[in-house]
């Protein structure tokens, strides 16, 4: 048995990404995302034989998805809780069951009432997986995710000499791309002189190195490569999969080099199994919880060394004319804080030439990443093919 | 208005709060092979015993990382802002979060020498606090 390039992306489904949804519940988001992906596959919801949750914190349980599309004979359903790292997470997933044989056709759907429902940062103290922040950090004052991810964006700053406005570069760049897309949350145009001018959140992330809290849902539908081949649309394969977990998982504070996520450990594996190098990446849709996450993944991925990803960045590297494009929907930070799914979604669309004024030009390779739970990384390797 | 996280310790954790209750940062230790781990936990993660005593801190420390927070995430916090979490380093090995007092985030700077002082919150729940040394 072998997972590269057993499975593929055969369909992706998105809603609107709003402010707020108007009242509309999680489910039925995550249904009508779930109906676009399958039919934009070319299947019916009834060859759907495998379901991965990539939210365990998601109010939708499987079975509401089984009794509203109408799937007669769901086979392998499970779930990955891994945050924001839980939609690649997925995707592995679901190609080790397709690779193994249990099934041919798995839906991924997550959905989200960020602000509608309750805030992330208020929900965040109830999470198990946040047990010991919550019995030894909260207390003391650290109660959210940006309090926490701060102090490892300040030690890279005091080590590297990484600057506030290099992160600007990141929002900057991502807010252009979200202008491109059409369906995205933030549609007027950045600077880095706006970046540096709004207010500090938790020192040294400022408002516009935070992303969006969202509504919306997205989908995608992984499919057998071989049945993949007769669908609807290009076909993407996922050629390279892992997941990393970093030192000290469940405290930053405790972590030996906190400028070091899971993804570290991940990348090299991914890399390995798709037989491809960063050089070879056209587009990358990278988790952008804030800013910095995004330069230290570009760094944990190898693009370039540790401590180097702020002179990488700069100069409008991450454009769809830079050396590597990121975040081509406009990411977290500015189309929707749909916890990565919406960064698989895109991947998906680069690499099927379907992008839109922000298509990166003959995309072929492209990698999507996920970062959740203090640090755990997720990486999916995809090639048009 | 919610008031402030208190900790529900458990049995492998209740040590480390009657610590601070008595101004004291004491550290759990394993009994077989003598490692010092920080937050509590019920198992040595290098020999596997479960066995542990606990050690009282020396109250040295030193800077690793900060953050400033602005934003009030807690209403019970919303008066305090600006304040400085500092992640300092312990000679024991461990790193310990907490509050900086008397000084801002401009006199900061890793490897920078710290004290670790006590002091009870408006509930009557003692935290460690860090203060520059010598100042
Ligand atoms: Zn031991």
């Amino acid at each position: 048995m072998q997972l590269a390039n057993a499975a593929a992306v055969t369909g992706v489904g998105d809603t609107d990404y709003t402010r707020d949804a108007g009242g509309r519940s999680v489910l039925s988001l995550q249904l009508e995302a779930a109906l676009k992906a399958i039919s934009d596959a070319g299947i019916q919801p009834r060859d759907i034989d495998g379901i991965v949750m990539p939210s365990p914190s998601s109010p939708v349980v499987a079975e509401e998805l089984v009794t509203n599309l109408g799937i007669p004979d769901l086979r392998f359903s499970t779930g990955t809780p891994l945050g924001g790292a839980g939609p690649v997470a997925a995707l592995q997933c679901a190609a080790a069951a397709i690779a193994a044989g249990i099934c041919s056709h798995v839906l991924l759907t997550l959905g989200r009432t960020g602000r509608t429902g309750q805030r992330i940062g208020a929900r965040i103290q109830q999470m198990p997986q946040f047990r010991l922040v919550g019995e030894f950090e909260a207390p003391s004052g650290a109660l959210a995710p940006a309090q926490y991810y701060a102090p490892m964006a300040r030690r890279h700053m005091e080590m590297f000499g990484t600057t506030s406005r290099q992160l600007a570069e990141i929002a900057v760049t991502t807010r252009q791309h979200a202008i491109l897309n059409g369906n995205a949350r933030m549609t007027t145009p950045l600077s880095i002189e706006d970046h540096q001018a709004s207010r500090m959140i938790a020192d040294p992330l400022r408002l516009y190195d935070c992303s969006l809290e969202s509504d919306g849902a997205a989908a995608v539908v992984v499919s057998a490569a071989d049945r993949a081949r007769d669908l609807r649309r290009p076909r993407v394969l996922l050629a390279g999969m892992a997941e990393g977990h970093p030192d000290s998982p469940s405290a930053i504070t405790q972590r030996g080099d906190m400028t070091r996520l899971g993804l570290a450990k991940a990348a090299p594996r991914a890399f390995a199994m798709a037989g491809v190098t960063p050089a070879d990446i056209d587009v990358a849709e990278i988790y952008d919880c804030f800013t910095y996450i995004v330069l230290c993944q570009i760094e944990d991925l190898g693009f370039c060394g540790k401590g180097e990803g702020g002179a990488f960045v700069e100069g409008g590297a991450l454009g769809l004319q830079g050396r590597l494009p990121v975040n081509t929907h406009g990411g977290l930070l500015s189309q929707a804080h749909i916890a990565g799914m919406n960064h698989v979604v895109e991947l998906v669309r680069q690499l099927r030439g379907e992008a839109g004024r922000a298509q990166v030009p003959d995309a072929e390779v492209g990698l999507v990443t996920g970062y959740g739970d203090l640090g755990d990384g997720t990486l999916a390797i995809m090639t048009r093919g | 208005m919610p008031g402030k996280p208190m900790p529900d310790p458990s049995p492998e954790t209740r040590p480390y709060w009657d610590g601070l209750a008595e101004g004291r940062l004491m550290l759990q230790r394993c009994a077989e092979c003598g490692r010092i781990r920080h937050y509590p936990q019920p198992m040595c993660p290098s020999c596997h015993s479960m066995a542990a005593d606990w050690v009282e801190a020396s109250g040295e420390a030193t800077v690793h990382s900060w953050t400033v927070a602005h934003h009030p995430f807690h209403a019970a916090f919303r008066a305090e802002l600006p304040y400085v979490l500092v992640t300092a380093d312990l000679p024991e090995g461990v790193r310990l979060l907490a509050q900086l007092r008397d000084a801002t985030a401009e006199a900061l700077r890793p490897g920078r020498k710290l004290r670790i002082g006590f002091e009870a919150n408006e509930a009557g729940l003692t935290l460690p606090v860090l203060r520059l040394a010598g100042a």
